[in-house]
């Protein structure tokens, strides 16, 4: 089974096809560029040097969410267009799931951040099993990071943070982790397309995949007008008297 | 020649497929209107939002409805800007990853250059040169058509498109949005005499439009109703203000007639839906013996076949985009 992996939810722009278990090829690029101009590009000249028909492709896994809300829809629109015209399934997967899948076999807790904005952080809690049986101990969800140190050092487990939130939050962290912590390495502690599509497969045979049509990206946050008109009604809420 | 179009630079999503740049076989729009409703205008993270959640159906059924498959397109054309970058991204990406896997040619097309080519639909006999007024809720623009996709901009607007002009003064007057179909609809029933707002001139560039002005002119008004407890017409306001509008677009209209002497004219966007600026535009060129073109209501709304329409044209000319094309919200005519 051939999976196409794409992961544009952050700063980094990846694409990966995997043949089962081998992977056949990647491209990820960590470098300022916006993902419309690189991301398509970077699929066709990966398809061009593995020689393979597009059409081969059985299935496409992607980052669904969460991530910046531009770079999650680049990636969900252009999945749409190629699942649609090549009528294959589309696998969503948790961002920040894939970003731990990166740290296979690991011993220790893994918690992926992810710059969410105004002192938060998209994050989870992960581990391998004895037996390498990949573990959510704490779904994805927005946190500010002082809620996510505090439980950290509550679970007294040796942990490796990574993401492009590490280097953001890594003062803090430095200073309020009580456990042993560590940082995962240059080649494994961002995005990468071949995670998303290895942990897809992973989905695919739970039959756990949607449509072009069905597949949405999953921001995790609603959008400032929503949040705002919310809070205007809860606030505004039994005041009356109000005639547009 | 079969070109699917695409269209998400606001608030509807749209696709269709056009034949030879002229003969409309599908034309979808799923419009968001009854959501941005709800905040008064359009939000652009909720456009984009759904326009991700739209995109593929709407191609689907376009598709579907004009009864031809995926490998019959011939090019896949869509709007790469002006508009809203959120939005736009959707309709780019989407549209780039189809063409890809399709092995189809891409054509960016830019929004204006789409609602002109409008006029190709509706009128089959129309073809360049003619001058042409594009007016909907994000761009005013007076132009010279000069072949196909080849335009001389001979004005602008300096400030507020028409289009926003009518809905902030329909959100000020309590008639919400969208504001144009409100404020033509108030303006029937109101005496479009019973208010004198100003028109203001841009110095220097004769053909350039300001409607700011008119704008703050018609809040000045309701506020000073208002502080001196006198009450207001919504339908006056209306009728007062649609009637300056009107007279400044087609006062450009007339000017450009006159010294261009060209022999035919186009309405095209959003705004050219307004009867009372239909009317106005068509009894100009009749004064001046010059033919007038205008495309129906739903081509004049942002939708899918104009794009297609002004896709046709550019892919004849060999125009082709590369996988790298990008959202410009700002793309000039």
């Amino acid at each position: 089974m051939r999976i196409l992996g794409i992961d544009s939810s952050g700063l980094v722009a990846s694409v990966a096809v995997i043949d089962d278990d081998v992977l056949l090829g990647e491209f990820t690029t960590d470098y300022r560029k916006t993902h419309s101009t690189t991301l398509m590009p970077m699929l066709d000249q990966l398809i061009q040097m593995l020689g393979i028909p597009l059409s081969s492709i059985d299935a496409i896994a992607v980052a669904a969410g969460p991530g910046s809300f531009t770079g999650l829809r680049i990636g969900a629109a252009t999945v749409k267009g190629l699942a649609y015209a090549l009528s294959i399934p589309v696998i969503a997967v948790p961002t920040v799931d894939a970003i731990a899948y990166n740290l296979y076999g690991s011993r220790r807790l893994i918690c992926p951040l992810m710059d969410a904005r105004r002192q938060q952080a998209y994050s989870g809690l992960y581990r391998f099993s004895e037996t390498n049986k990949f573990i959510v101990r704490k779904e994805q969800t927005p946190e500010s990071i002082a809620d996510i140190i505090e439980r950290i050092n509550i679970e007294d487990l040796p942990v490796t943070f990574l993401g492009d939130g590490v280097p953001v939050f890594k003062d803090f962290i430095e200073k309020n982790t009580t456990v042993d912590y560590d940082f995962a390495p240059a080649f494994c502690n961002r995005q990468r397309a071949g995670a998303v599509a290895s942990l897809g497969r992973l989905y695919f045979n739970k039959e756990f995949y949607t449509s072009a049509e069905e597949f949405r990206p999953v921001y995790l946050r609603k959008s400032q007008a929503e949040r705002e008109a919310e809070e205007r009604k809860k606030a505004g809420s039994g005041a009356g008297g109000y005639n547009a | 020649m079969k070109i699917l179009g695409i269209e998400s630079s606001c608030d509807e999503t749209a696709a269709a497929v056009v034949c030879d740049g002229r003969k409309v076989l599908s034309n979808e729009i799923s419009t968001q209107i009854p959501i941005h409703t709800l905040y008064g205008g359009v939000v652009p993270e909720i456009a984009s939002r759904k326009h991700v959640e739209r995109i593929t159906q709407v191609v689907d059924l376009a598709l579907r409805k004009a009864d031809v498959s995926q490998k019959e397109i011939d090019a896949v054309a869509v709007t790469y800007g002006p508009g809203l970058v959120g939005p736009l991204l959707v309709g780019v990406s989407f549209a780039k990853a189809f063409a890809y896997a399709n092995g189809k040619p891409l054509i960016g097309i830019n929004h204006i250059s789409g609602h002109i080519s409008a006029n190709y639909i509706a009128s089959p006999e129309l073809k360049p040169p003619f001058l042409c007024l594009v007016v909907s809720g994000g761009h005013t623009h007076l132009a010279r058509v000069k072949d196909y996709g080849v335009y001389e901009v001979l004005g602008r607007t300096v400030d507020d498109a028409a289009g926003e002009a009518f809905d902030k003064v329909a959100r000020a007057i309590g008639l919400g949005y969208p504001g144009g179909p409100k404020i033509e609809k108030a303006a029937r029933e109101g005496d479009k005499d019973a208010i004198d707002f100003p028109q203001a001139k841009v110095a220097d560039h004769p053909y350039d439009f300001s409607f700011s002005g008119l704008k703050s002119a018609v809040l000045n008004y309701l506020n000073h109703q208002k502080m001196s407890g006198e009450g207001i017409s919504r339908n006056d306001v209306a009728a007062s203000f649609q009637k300056a509008v009107v007279e400044a677009l087609t006062g450009h209209v007339s000017m450009a007639l006159e010294e261009f002497g060209e022999k035919k004219f186009a309405l095209a966007g959003g705004v050219a839906s307004n009867g009372a600026l239909r009317e106005a535009v068509r009894k100009a060129c009749e004064e001046h013996g010059v033919s007038f073109y205008c495309p129906d209501p739903i081509l004049c709304t942002d939708n899918g076949a104009m794009i297609a329409a002004a896709g046709y044209h550019e892919y004849l000319k060999g125009t082709r985009s590369g996988l790298d094309l990008n959202a410009i919200p700002s793309l000039s005519l």
